[in-house]
């Protein structure tokens, strides 16, 4: 697991699991199908994003599809991670 | 652009959609005034069949109360059956001043203004008084039209854990650099019925110098020694900055809803509030029945006592028959079935021995977290509660639920 999908994980047990919620968090756990996150708490998950790694990810990114596993939301991280080098 | 065969399958098509997530809502058509036993013709155009109504929002049977009745009755006399303007043009009668005065002296608060709904309420409220140099903290089972009201709102958007002290004051830490902190819960939570803590959410606001905004549709009237609502409740009455609260639920149910706290909000709110400045005012028939129905609950607990007996004992009974409660001490009750299929089926069986209640299921709740919702009234008597009982029991037993605990009946789900 890389530094990237550990933190993202780990982001997502604290702010987003219930206390007494035996469900494991993997990296292909569903989270917005499952509903364990929806689309009105999702907005703090994509503020620690933005925070963390210092990028801008639009709306038209954030997609349910796009952040519906802790691999999913590190790819989008990458692909946003990548995208702002380029723009330097 | 008409309304061409292509346009017209496209919303078919969505239509299926939601028929084959199984969404589809349709509604019972009910022949008789609201009450603890109805007459529902379901589905349409089937015989009308009596049944005990487990699932209203009248929680102190008062929508068809004989005096309630006659007071509206006199307000249409009166002052007429519409306004036909909204507040500020010429729609506001004394009456409605009236009704905000005394609203405010029964929720403890400095001044009221009247919405259409609650709904409506909560869907102004957020952007009239916050801005992007603020932060609203929610409790993520909040409901539906305050998730709304938030995202109409240019403030910055948060939320904590249902019910996490911990969550919710980091959050608070974190936020420190805004301007306003303004943390959002209901008062009791429709779906669990459960309740807020209010009396820490109170502590941390203080702490962290933040508002607290409550919606107390679900407790207004009934939760606390006088009904006053969950402040009363969790001993913090005259603590709360914002209340919102209806008039559609045990206040007599009919419709209109407020925003009820300190003045200089309730008056941003009737300079800014969108849903109150482009809507009519609430018909004078509502607003003389919501008096009236303040003036019987305000001189006697009679209605919220009966209310609170009833629901301690529906509880005991369906226990005792082996259903796997949320546990709470509110009238809403809900019997955990955990599967969304079983719960549709537990409630149509239901319907055939007498007894109206409804499912909930995905996206109402989470995942897995299906459940019959019953909701209890002081219109019920306890003959009443007596036969419902019975027919939850012989649906239960068909369904071969009864005395599963909750990871027996999550092992049927993923069976």
């Amino acid at each position: 697991m890389d530094e990237i999908t550990k933190a993202v994980r780990g982001y997502i047990i604290r702010e987003y699991v219930q206390e007494g919620d035996e469900r494991e968090i993997t990296e292909t756990t569903p989270l917005i199908s499952s509903g364990l996150v929806d689309s009105f708490s999702m907005v703090s998950l994509l503020r620690f994003l933005e925070k963390k790694y210092a990028i801008h990810i639009p709306d038209s990114a954030a997609t349910p599809e796009a952040f519906d596993s802790v691999e999913r939301i590190a790819a989008l991280v990458r692909r946003f991670q990548r995208a702002e080098v380029g723009s330097l | 652009m008409s309304f061409s065969n292509v346009v017209r399958q496209g919303y078919l098509n969505e239509i299926e959609g939601i028929k084959a997530a199984g969404l589809f809502k349709d509604e019972r058509y009910i022949h008789s005034p609201q009450s603890a036993e109805i007459e529902v013709e379901f589905p349409v155009g089937s015989a009308i069949r009596k049944c005990i109504n487990i699932c209203s929002n009248n929680y102190l049977g008062l929508s068809s109360h004989p005096e309630v009745i006659a007071a509206a009755h006199a307000g249409l006399d009166g002052r007429g059956y519409g306004m036909s303007s909204v507040r500020f043009i010429c729609g506001t009668q004394d009456m409605h001043r009236e009704l905000e005065k005394r609203l405010s002296e029964f929720l403890g608060t400095e001044d009221t203004l009247l919405f259409p709904s609650c709904m409506d309420a909560n869907a102004g409220f957020f952007e009239a008084c916050l801005n992007e140099r603020d932060v609203m903290i929610a409790d993520r089972l909040v409901h539906a039209s305050i998730v709304d009201g938030m995202r109409l709102c240019n403030a910055m958007q948060d939320t904590f854990k249902h019910s996490d002290m911990g969550h919710l004051e980091e959050k608070l830490q974190e936020h420190q650099d805004k301007r306003f902190r303004m943390v959002i819960t209901d008062g009791v939570f429709s779906m669990d019925g459960d309740t807020a803590k209010l009396a820490e959410i109170v502590a941390l606001a203080e702490k962290y110098n933040a508002m607290v905004f409550v919606d107390d549709s679900h407790a207004t009237g009934f939760i606390g020694k006088t009904g006053r609502g969950t402040h009363e409740h969790c001993g913090v009455f005259g603590k709360i900055d914002v209340i919102t609260t209806t008039l559609g639920k045990a206040l007599g149910g009919a419709s209109g809803g407020c925003v009820s706290g300190h003045r200089e909000l309730v008056e941003m709110c009737r300079q800014r509030a969108r849903p109150y400045l482009f809507s009519n005012a609430v018909a004078p028939v509502i607003v003389a029945g919501a008096l009236k129905v303040l003036d019987l609950i305000s001189t006697t607990t009679e209605r919220r006592d009966k209310l609170e007996w009833n629901a301690r004992y529906w509880r005991g009974l369906l226990k005792e028959a082996g259903f796997d409660l949320k546990e709470g001490d509110t009238p809403i009750v809900p019997v955990m079935l955990y599967d969304a299929k079983l719960a549709q089926d537990f409630a149509r069986d239901l319907f055939h021995e007498g007894v109206y209640a409804v499912g909930f299921f995905f996206p109402v709740v989470p995942k897995g977290r299906a459940r019959i919702r019953t909701q209890l009234s002081a219109a019920h008597e306890k003959h009443q509660l007596d036969s419902a009982i019975e027919a939850f029991r012989k649906v239960g037993q068909k369904h071969g639920i009864l005395g599963l605990g909750k990871q027996e009946l999550l092992g049927r789900c993923a069976a």
